[in-house]
């Protein structure tokens, strides 16, 4: 270890410093991802098996409720619908989690300094070590739908990028506030559901009335699920103006949530 | 009345005006720590919106530490008397960075290893390998790192085969021992020790003083927080007494100790008076 100078007056505060920090506990944060997947699995009969089956099952339940009733816009309709739960599951999983992660640890914080932002970036591992996972499903599911896929695939990284630093900005910022009010969570979660419904995972955008579609274009969600949909279920990259709203909602994500964070994290130990 | 000791140390270690020397690990400036409480404890945001629009959320303060000016050197080894809810452990936390004070400033230079409380780290549903590789990490230690450390850790713990069975079936010796035995292997330059040495038998009490006269001896800095005052007589090279979230005094041992034994015992007799009549 380092010699670490702290000088209570001038703590870095800024997204960078974080980050910085965060490096610092990298050791820390892997050994979190390790604790959040091993208690996940450890006592329960299938395991890793779960994280498959669970969006499967969803699917096909939602497959058979929804797949006539949209056949004509979305043919191989189980693609189109696997690939937005994956990702809305993410989003949800990761956000609440790292809320979660936060206040669970209020008995490490009052006795060690970490780095508040540990607690998300880890809800953020553990979220994709899940989605690779699941992405085994969504594999069969696109050879037996005979969707084609090809070099439109190496996009995914980025789209999984994108997602990433999206959910770990929200995470944040949710995180922050609800160290000082305990029912921000379960609002959180009334939100997440409207906010799911919102979002174009299992309908087609054009059954939308036109005068209704701003709503879906202020959704910063909206472009991120492009952004992983395309490549798997189009076999296209994602148009520009797709790419651009995913980066900007990401970014604007991330510097608000960086910035509500850090602006309070200082405190946290006193509410926790 | 007692009279009061002052340790200055002020004198004793500024060098110039405000340049601080080289060897001073802790330097508090006038650290004031405020609890912020609402008058009714308010959780959750429903609550504080309607509090707020009938105009009630107000708060009462506490103030735990007041204008602590603190400097201590580099393997001094320091112990803090006092009786509960003097401020000795939201002390330690200032020194910990665990809290940032509401007013005041704190400089630490070096790596600070807090032992608050043993066990607190740990995950009961993890074995007690996935605990040593967890609770190194909030060190910064690789788990190759801590592969090296885990036969003297296990030697010190003394836990043996239970090293893959969950935290949760270990006795509280064993967990306060393997929490020990990781918390101090390690190059800190300070160690913090928060009235850990009250559990566990007589053995691992004294493996962990001799410990504690090892970091003393490289020259780590310490600071125990202790009812024991024995183990601080012995332990410590200078005694800080806090009451009511202010140092009271601050000197060597042989003349804090038993003004300090003596104070505790009038306030018992006080505390008798009072009651009898």
């Amino acid at each position: 270890m380092k010699i670490e100078n702290y000088d209570s007056n001038h703590v870095q505060r800024s997204l960078l410093d974080e980050i910085n920090s965060l490096v610092k506990y990298r050791h820390l944060i892997g050994e979190l991802i390790l604790r959040n997947i091993k208690t996940r699995y450890k006592r329960s009969l299938l395991g890793v098996a779960w994280t498959m089956i669970n969006p499967l099952l969803t699917m096909l339940v939602m497959t058979v409720v929804f797949s006539q009733l949209f056949a004509f816009d979305l043919p191989r309709y189980p693609v189109y619908l696997l690939t937005g739960l994956l990702l809305w599951n993410f989003f949800s999983e990761t956000t609440v989690s790292a809320t979660r992660n936060l206040i669970w640890s209020s008995k490490l914080l009052k006795r060690i300094y970490i780095p508040k932002s540990l607690f998300a970036t880890a809800a953020v591992g553990t979220g994709l070590v899940n989605l690779l996972i699941a992405l085994l499903p969504l594999g069969i599911i696109i050879l037996i739908t005979g969707t084609q896929v090809g070099l439109a695939l190496f996009f995914l990284p980025i789209a999984l990028l994108l997602i990433s630093l999206f959910s770990f900005g929200v995470g944040l910022a949710i995180s922050a506030q609800a160290v000082f009010f305990a029912d921000v969570v379960d609002m959180y979660q009334i939100i997440l559901l409207a906010w799911m419904y919102l979002t174009p995972i299992f309908y087609p955008l054009n059954i939308l009335p036109d005068k209704f579609k701003w709503i879906i274009y202020f959704n910063p969600m909206y472009y991120i699920l492009e952004c992983f949909r395309s490549p798997l279920y189009l076999n296209k990259v994602p148009e520009p103006q797709i790419i651009f709203g995913a980066v900007i909602s990401a970014s604007i994500a991330l510097f608000l949530g960086g910035f509500l964070f850090t602006r309070k994290s200082d405190d946290f130990a006193y509410y926790l | 009345m007692i009279s009061l000791i002052t340790y200055n140390s002020m004198t004793k270690t500024m060098i110039g005006k405000n340049q601080i020397s080289d060897d001073i690990v802790i330097h508090l400036k006038d650290v004031n720590i405020r609890y912020r409480m609402l008058q009714e404890r308010t959780t959750s945001l429903k609550e504080y919106a309607l509090n707020w629009v009938k105009g009630k959320n107000s708060y009462t303060h506490f103030w735990a530490l007041r204008e602590i000016t603190l400097e201590v050197e580099k393997g001094e080894s320091i112990g803090i008397v006092g009786d509960n809810g003097a401020g000795k452990s939201t002390l330690l936390r200032v020194i910990a960075r665990i809290l940032h004070p509401t007013i005041g400033q704190a400089n630490i230079h070096g790596n600070v290893i807090p032992i608050l409380e043993l066990g607190a780290l740990f995950d009961p549903e993890l074995t007690g390998r996935e605990n040593i590789y967890l609770n190194g990490a909030m060190f910064g230690f690789s788990r190759q790192t801590m592969n090296g450390k885990l036969d003297r850790l296990l030697d010190f713990a003394g836990i043996g085969d239970f090293i893959d069975s969950p935290l949760r079936t270990y006795s509280n010796g064993m967990i306060a021992r393997l929490a020990f035995a990781i918390a101090t292997d390690v190059d800190a330059d300070i160690v913090l020790i928060d009235e850990v040495l009250a559990v566990g038998d007589n053995n691992f009490r004294k493996k962990c003083i001799s410990r504690m006269e090892t970091f003393y001896k490289k020259g780590t800095t310490l600071v125990t927080v202790s009812h024991n005052l024995g183990l601080i007589q012995k332990l410590c090279s200078r005694v800080i007494w806090m009451e009511h979230g202010r140092i009271k005094a601050d000197g060597l041992p042989k003349d804090i100790i038993p003004v300090y034994k003596q104070s505790a015992t009038q306030a018992l007799y006080d505390k008798s008076q009072a009651d009898n009549t």
